[in-house]
């Protein structure tokens, strides 16, 4: 119970601060599971892209996170866990007792939706950073399952690196058509399309990048 | 029934019938064109917003003046949330952007809340304005400075104080017109507001030449003609609300329409130069906060000086 209000406290609040807005295309809208994959240039992108979700989607879409950043601290711990209900994924190949691709996979099949960002590590830079392969093994191990291209904007000026008191910006949160691994696609080839597929939802204009 | 309380009802009937009206033509049109027709969708979100800015604005004059000074400090604060979004600010300017929306937002609306007219009248133009470049310098960073600042600049005296402007009405003292002030914020956005509505109406009846194809693809002149026209017209049949004589009023619904149309075609071209169509997506079928206030800003400290200057002590 604690944690449906914490949900509901989190996502007013960063309404409140950023206006968030998702703007969907419309074979994104209505899916019943997918695998949403972001850009990722602030810690706030998991909280907005999971507070413009429906509400029935948002129920049961599980981020993936970095354990460590996630298990760091009591209360973290337990937003990370309870109210996310993150995916955690040990960075550290070195520490790993579990497959991260068999972890997403197993919350795939237990009807979950994944949010997933590519490039690994917060981007401070204007161009995206090359995707990691995670998405690429998550795709071969489940076909069926449609990726959905996000973009979210402006987040990284509302609370940069460093910086204490968020801004208000207007953030908004882009989703693109939905991408499926063609059968036979080479990683590379796949990576590519899927980079540019975020790429694609970028705004040309507006603002400072 | 008091003069006021018979000015209020008359005013309530008006803007119903008018909202009536339009939901009447956007139904008709629905019908004859088809729900799917883009021009029918927007109208129907354009009428359906309307009704509910009307409602929440009837909603705060009913319950008095801090009611409608709060309503217009959360309408800057999401304007000036929306300018900013816009400008180049870089992240050595986030001690001038917190105390921009934390302090000088909340600050300026409390002067106005008290009415104390010799703070809130220059405290953005004086102490904001000399604070802001300070608070950005001190964190060393030159590149882009003259730009960085003179774009806060912009967005504190469009966003705060030129916003604040309509709820400081409520604070003059108008002579023979005490407590009725409520009337004169109701007279100045109804006129603004018309009047956008009616250079649009008129434009989309008799539009031929446009009046500044690089700022505005749809502004005409004969939209402007028309719509400033019938403003002005309607403010001055609007005067028995107001402490003004019927000429005057319709003066100042010129002087109202006119600036109105200045600070839309103003804020559009900031709007070019940034390469977007609209200041964001808050209100469906308008656009965002400032695209429902840019006429508004323009025309608010203008009217509230004039009238400060000739009708009150």
């Amino acid at each position: 119970m604690f944690a449906g209000i914490a949900a509901v406290v989190i996502t007013r609040l960063s309404w409140l601060i950023t206006a968030a807005q998702g703007f969907w295309h419309p074979e994104a809208k209505g899916l019943p599971q997918a695998v949403f994959f972001a850009n990722h240039t602030s810690n706030g992108d998991t909280v907005i892209l999971w507070s413009v979700l429906p509400r029935r989607l948002r129920q049961s879409t599980r981020p993936v996170a970095a354990a460590e950043y996630w298990l760091s601290h009591p209360l973290k711990s337990w937003i990370g866990r309870k109210v996310f209900n993150c995916v955690l994924i040990q960075r550290d190949p070195a520490q790993r007792v579990q497959d991260p691709v068999a972890q997403m996979t197993g919350a795939l099949d237990a009807g979950a939706s994944l949010i997933l960002f590519p490039e690994g590590t917060r981007n401070t830079g204007t161009e995206l950073l090359p995707f990691r392969a995670g998405i690429f093994h998550l795709a071969a191990a489940r076909p069926e399952v449609p990726l959905v291209p996000v973009w979210i904007e402006n987040l990284h000026r509302v609370l940069p690196k460093g910086e204490v008191i968020p801004l208000p910006f207007i953030c908004t949160v882009r989703f693109g058509a939905p991408l499926r691994l063609a059968p036979g696609e080479s990683k590379g080839a796949f990576l590519f399309r899927a980079e540019a597929a975020v790429r694609a939802l970028r705004p040309e204009s507006g603002g400072a990048a | 029934m008091s003069d006021y309380q018979s000015a209020l009802t008359g005013l309530f009937l008006g803007v119903l019938a008018v909202l009536v009206t339009a939901s009447a033509t956007a139904f008709l049109l629905a019908r004859r064109r088809g729900a799917k027709d883009p021009l029918v969708e927007n109208l129907s979100a354009r009428v359906n917003a309307w009704w509910v800015m009307a409602l929440i604005l009837g909603l705060a004059f009913w319950i008095g003046q801090p009611a409608v000074v709060l309503l217009f400090a959360i309408a800057s604060f999401a304007a000036l949330r929306e300018f900013v979004t816009l400008t180049s600010a870089h992240r050595a300017d986030t001690w001038m952007l917190a105390a921009l929306f934390y302090v000088a937002l909340p600050v300026q609306y409390w002067a106005i809340w008290t009415g104390w007219y010799g703070f809130s009248s220059i405290f953005i133009p004086v102490y904001v304005f000399l604070m802001m470049p300070v608070l950005s310098a001190l964190r060393g960073e030159t590149g882009n400075f003259l730009i960085r600042v003179a774009e806060v600049q912009w967005a504190a005296m469009v966003a705060i104080y030129c916003v604040s402007y309509v709820p400081a009405l409520l604070s003059l003292d108008i002579p023979g017109y005490g407590g009725q002030n409520m009337l004169l914020v109701a007279y100045l956005v109804i006129v603004v507001q018309m009047s956008d509505v009616l250079q649009y109406i008129w434009g989309k009846l008799l539009g031929r030449r446009k009046i500044a194809p690089k700022l505005s693809p749809s502004k005409t002149v004969e939209g402007f003609v028309g719509g400033v026209g019938s403003a002005t017209v309607l403010g001055a049949c609007m005067w028995w609300i107001t402490p003004f004589s019927f000429w005057q009023s319709g003066l100042l619904a010129l002087v109202i329409a006119l600036t109105g149309f200045f600070g839309g075609l103003a804020l559009s071209a900031v709007k070019r130069d940034r390469g977007v169509k609209d200041w964001g997506a808050a209100i469906a079928g308008h656009g965002g906060f400032m695209d429902r206030l840019d006429s508004l800003v323009f025309a608010a400290p203008v009217f509230f000086h004039l009238v400060r200057y000739w009708w009150t002590l």
